[in-house]
């Protein structure tokens, strides 16, 4: 089959970018989106040209690293689905694709359709995890889980930090990325002690990075290629609640804006 | 030079805390006067950058990707061993080193899986202290599975997810240090070169991934951690960035390279589709415990395969080895699979592929049971293939998935270059010939977590180090020869791209160096590979400049390389004369068709030492003893 993409040119953030037409024939749709744009980097690269710069690394759906718009949709049409395992027989012969970095001011432009996210990983810095040093740990089976427990953090663990919820998001909030790190932890006893704490510092730390506010717009769970679900979200609302409480008092944490 | 494995000596049971009580310490106050080096944020290189930090060293680590949570480590799906017997299965400590030494087909060092079996169990404390949410039972409690080689059930597991989760955990932990100022981190900064000052590891050279600057960082010690070498094959199950680079920059220091022939195929891989194939799936082997793997018993039987009557159908392994059935190891596996399809009896469009089947398991256990075991996996399936595994069967095929070789350590976990540790996936230490499953994320963090972070402290406490700033000779040297290699890669200008030729090195290797071997074969491997080699910095083009992301650049600068690495496994696949776990020589098997080891003349570990490009390298031998674990044959019978 035959696809026609419009992809964003952009050698780096000073300069500016703009769209370029390219046809790729030939197209198999047993191919990976991302072996379609192999292919047409071969050809850019034969002819002289600079190849597309895109993320990628495990090419399986985990490790987060791809990822970028395709018609406006993160990762592209596929629910469920990072782009790298998005394959091209969802595609229609003569499809015509605009795909375009993932846009948000915590994730400024490297090249192309490559962005950098290291704000995430000071979110995590900033209180993303358990407190324990190696070789503290009392044998694993001496705190029980719930079966329940550990399915549902599980389910919020599952997130890749692949960035498409900023993208997706009117205001470019980080919402969802939050909610499922503060769920799976807060979910499971070993998380407790620092569970109120760890809400407070990942939520400031989000607005110094520059994302924005969650106003329940949605978009973020409809593009999640791991289905994070938004009620991570309202379970962060809830725990930043009573820990703004415990900290602040009732009035200023009205004040401050909870909830 | 002699080899010294620094092994104990005495009871195996005692010998990693005798030799811990005499490794030397570093006062706490001295601790933050040390600056240590991690390349490599996976398993091995974030659980020792959080450890180093933790213990109050001043740590840098490295990787190239945007993020340290990004190493390839993620993608482990089955598991992660332990002897913890919480199955009261029969299973112990002795049990797991036991099974580890049998599946590496007595080619590894029994002093080093025994500490692994023993540490296993401090791993799984650790992580579930950290928060992984490994799977439960109703009652609360930890939930195993079993994995090929093992009759016990000692697998823990996260879903399909284990290595995002064991990764995840200790990427958490690294970014606690990184806020607590102990850890520094520099994603997109690829390790180009090593550099010795006086003989010892004193620092590396990087590029900047973003802005191609070439930077030089002086430590006290450098651990590499930067995992496997498979896709020298181009494809394989690695991740499209996963390279030789750091350790062959060290090898042509003088590190030795350890059994570089030793490199496993995985049996549950899902098929190559086309020419424009990038990479390979894996499927995890965890759907052994359930799948059925059969062929067709009549040769170029096409019919769909839910219309192959039963007792049309060769369940091979069951037939074969009825003892462990489906769950033979991945090395008996790929073998078998690779044999049904050069009978004619494979199946799919190209002929290379098998089925694995959940019919009966479904049936047997409703489907409800299977999807929440393997729910995530089926997807995967169904995403990359288009068909649904709960009404069809699977198509599965051997692919490269993991390297046991790697760069030689003591048993310090320290190479033949002082002050220079490897860890992981990129040291040859703990799998022998072939590798269990569920075994590799927890060596890794048995190195990262609970070994190199004492033996780096014995290192420091006992050597004199002088100051070394990266304005010295030996930096700006190493900095010049990096900025050269990359010159020259520029100005090539010719016709073929990275990728072209790294596929048809890739081609070569698995025809020649692949699931079977013969002396012919790898002697014609030898001849070509130095001819590709030249046509590689011949004929490459490399678009761009070396100041800009330039990820042409990054491949072809991995590539050159592999196109030394190739050569390097070939002479190793050549001299061993003999078939044992994954290298499997075919003038070396028993009549029916099972890998012949030779221990009187090959119980050793082959370390190779570079002697320049083109030239073969020096071998060097460390003999392996076996005072426990008698090597008898591998029947899985
Ligand atoms: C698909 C798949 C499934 C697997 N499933 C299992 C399983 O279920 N159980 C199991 O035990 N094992 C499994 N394995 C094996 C296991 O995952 C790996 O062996 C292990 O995770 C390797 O960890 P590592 O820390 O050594 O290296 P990696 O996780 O590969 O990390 C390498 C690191 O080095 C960095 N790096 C590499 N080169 C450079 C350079 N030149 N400069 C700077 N940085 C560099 C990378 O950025 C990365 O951070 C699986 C492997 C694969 C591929
Ligand atoms: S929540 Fe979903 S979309 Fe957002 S980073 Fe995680 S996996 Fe990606
Ligand atoms: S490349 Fe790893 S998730 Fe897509």
């Amino acid at each position: 089959m035959r696809i026609i993409l419009h992809v964003w040119r952009q050698k780096n953030a000073s300069e500016p970018g703009r769209m370029v037409r390219y046809e790729v024939n030939n197209v198999n749709p047993h191919m990976s989106f991302l072996e379609m744009l192999d292919v047409l980097n071969e050809e850019l690269v034969q002819q002289g040209e600079d190849p597309i710069a895109f993320d990628h690394d495990c090419r399986e759906g985990i490790c987060g690293m791809c990822g970028f718009m395709i018609n406006g949709r993160a990762h592209g049409p596929e629910p469920g689905t990072t782009v790298c395992q998005l394959h091209m027989r969802h595609f229609r012969d003569g499809d015509e694709l605009w795909l375009e970095p993932f846009r948000a001011r915590a994730f400024p432009l490297i090249r192309d359709l490559v962005v950098n996210r290291s704000a995430f990983d000071r979110l995590i810095a900033a209180g993303g995890y358990i407190s324990v040093n190696a070789g503290s740990a009392p044998d694993a089976n001496a705190i029980p889980v719930p079966k329940q427990a550990a399915e549902k953090a599980m389910d919020a663990a599952a997130c890749i930090g692949c960035g498409a919820c900023v993208a997706q998001c009117p205001n470019a909030s980080a919402a969802l990325f939050l909610g499922a790190k503060i769920s799976h932890l807060g979910l499971l006893p070993q998380g407790q002690p620092e569970r109120y704490q760890r809400v407070l510092k990942m939520v400031s730390q989000a607005a110094l990075e520059g994302f924005g506010h969650c106003t329940n717009a949605g978009e973020c769970e409809a593009v999640c290629p791991k289905r994070i679900k938004l009620e991570v979200i309202a379970r962060m609302n809830r725990d930043y609640l009573v820990a703004a409480v415990k900290h602040l008092g009732v009035k200023e944490a009205v004040e401050a804006g909870v909830g | 030079m002699e080899l010294d494995s620094k092994c104990p000596s005495g009871p195996i049971e005692t010998r990693w805390d005798r030799h811990k009580f005499e490794l030397k310490l570093v006062s706490p106050a001295n601790k933050r006067k040390y600056t240590i080096i991690v390349v490599g944020s996976g398993l091995a290189g974030a659980s020792a950058s959080a450890t180093l930090a933790e213990l109050g060293y001043n740590v840098k680590c490295y990787c190239y990707q945007d993020s340290p949570r990004r190493a390839h480590s993620i993608a482990a799906q089955g598991g992660i061993n332990a002897a913890k017997n919480y199955q009261n299965d029969g299973d112990s400590v002795y049990r797991l080193f036991y099974d580890t030494i049998k599946g590496g087909d007595f080619r590894s060092r029994e002093s080093n899986v025994y500490r692994l079996a023993q540490l296993s169990v401090d791993i799984i404390d650790h992580c579930v202290a950290q928060g992984i949410p490994f799977a439960r039972e109703y009652g609360g409690v930890l939930a195993n599975r079993s994995f090929g080689g093992a009759l016990v059930s000692r697998t823990f597991y996260a879903r399909g997810q284990t290595g995002q989760q064991l990764l995840l955990g200790a990427y958490q932990a690294m970014q606690r240090q990184i806020a607590a100022g102990r850890l520094t981190m520099f994603p997109r900064h690829e390790m180009l070169e090593l550099v010795l000052v006086n003989g010892r590891a004193r620092g590396i050279v990087t590029r900047n991934l973003i802005d191609g600057k070439i930077e030089s960082h002086a430590a006290d010690a450098v651990v590499l951690a930067t995992g496997g070498y498979g896709n020298v094959y181009y494809l394989s199950t690695m991740a499209k960035g996963a390279n030789a680079t750091a350790i062959w920059r060290a090898y042509r220091k003088g590190a030795f390279f350890a059994n570089p022939c030793f490199t496993q195929i995985h049996p549950t891989c899902i098929p190559v589709t086309g020419e424009y194939q990038s990479k390979l799936t894996l499927m995890s082997e965890s759907l052994r415990n359930d799948g059925r793997i059969w062929v067709p018993l009549k040769k170029g039987d096409t019919r769909p395969p839910n219309q192959i009557p039963e007792e049309e159908r060769d369940y091979y392994l069951e037939r074969m080895y009825p003892a462990y059935g489906n769950l033979v190891p991945r090395d008996i596996a790929s073998r078998a699979a690779k044999r049904v399809c050069d009978e004619g009896r494979g199946v799919g469009p190209t002929g290379y592929g098998v089925y694995l089947d959940f019919r009966d398991a479904i049936q047997r256990l409703g489907v409800n049971v299977i999807r929440e075991r393997y729910g995530n996996l089926f997807e995967m399936y169904e995403r990359l293939t288009g068909e649904d595994p709960y009404k069809v069967p699977m198509r599965i095929y051997p692919a490269i998935h993991y390297t046991m070789g790697g760069l030689w350590v003591d048993y310090n976990l320290m190479s033949t270059i002082p002050g220079l540790f490897v860890i992981g996936e990129a040291n040859f230490s703990d799998h022998g010939a072939n590798r269990l499953g569920a075994s590799a994320l927890m060596q890794g963090l048995a190195d990262g977590y609970f070994i190199v972070p004492y033996t780096v402290g014995d290192y420091l406490a006992s050597t004199k180090l002088e100051k070394v700033s990266t304005e010295q000779t030996e930096f700006r040297d190493a900095e010049r020869e990096v900025a050269e290699r990359i010159r020259r890669l520029l100005s090539v200008r010719g016709r073929r791209t990275v990728d072209s030729l790294h596929r048809e090195l890739g081609k070569l290797l698995w025809e020649y160096c692949g699931m079977a071997r013969n002396a012919q074969g790898l002697q014609y491997a030898l001849k070509k590979i130095p001819e590709l080699r030249e046509e590689f910095w011949q004929n490459v083009i490399v678009p761009g400049t070396g100041e800009e992301f330039n990820q042409s650049l990054e491949r072809a600068l991995r590539v050159a390389d592999f196109m030394e690495l190739a050569e390097l496994i070939c002479y190793d696949a050549l001299h061993r004369n003999e078939s044992c776990g994954g290298h499997f020589r075919e003038e070396y098997q028993t009549p029916d068709g099972e890998a012949l080891r030779n221990d009187s003349e090959y119980a050793y570990v082959a370390a190779w030492e570079f002697t320049g490009v083109g030239n073969p390298p020096r071998l060097h031998k460390e003999p392996l003893v076996f005072e426990y674990a008698k090597p008898t044959e591998r029947s899985y019978k």
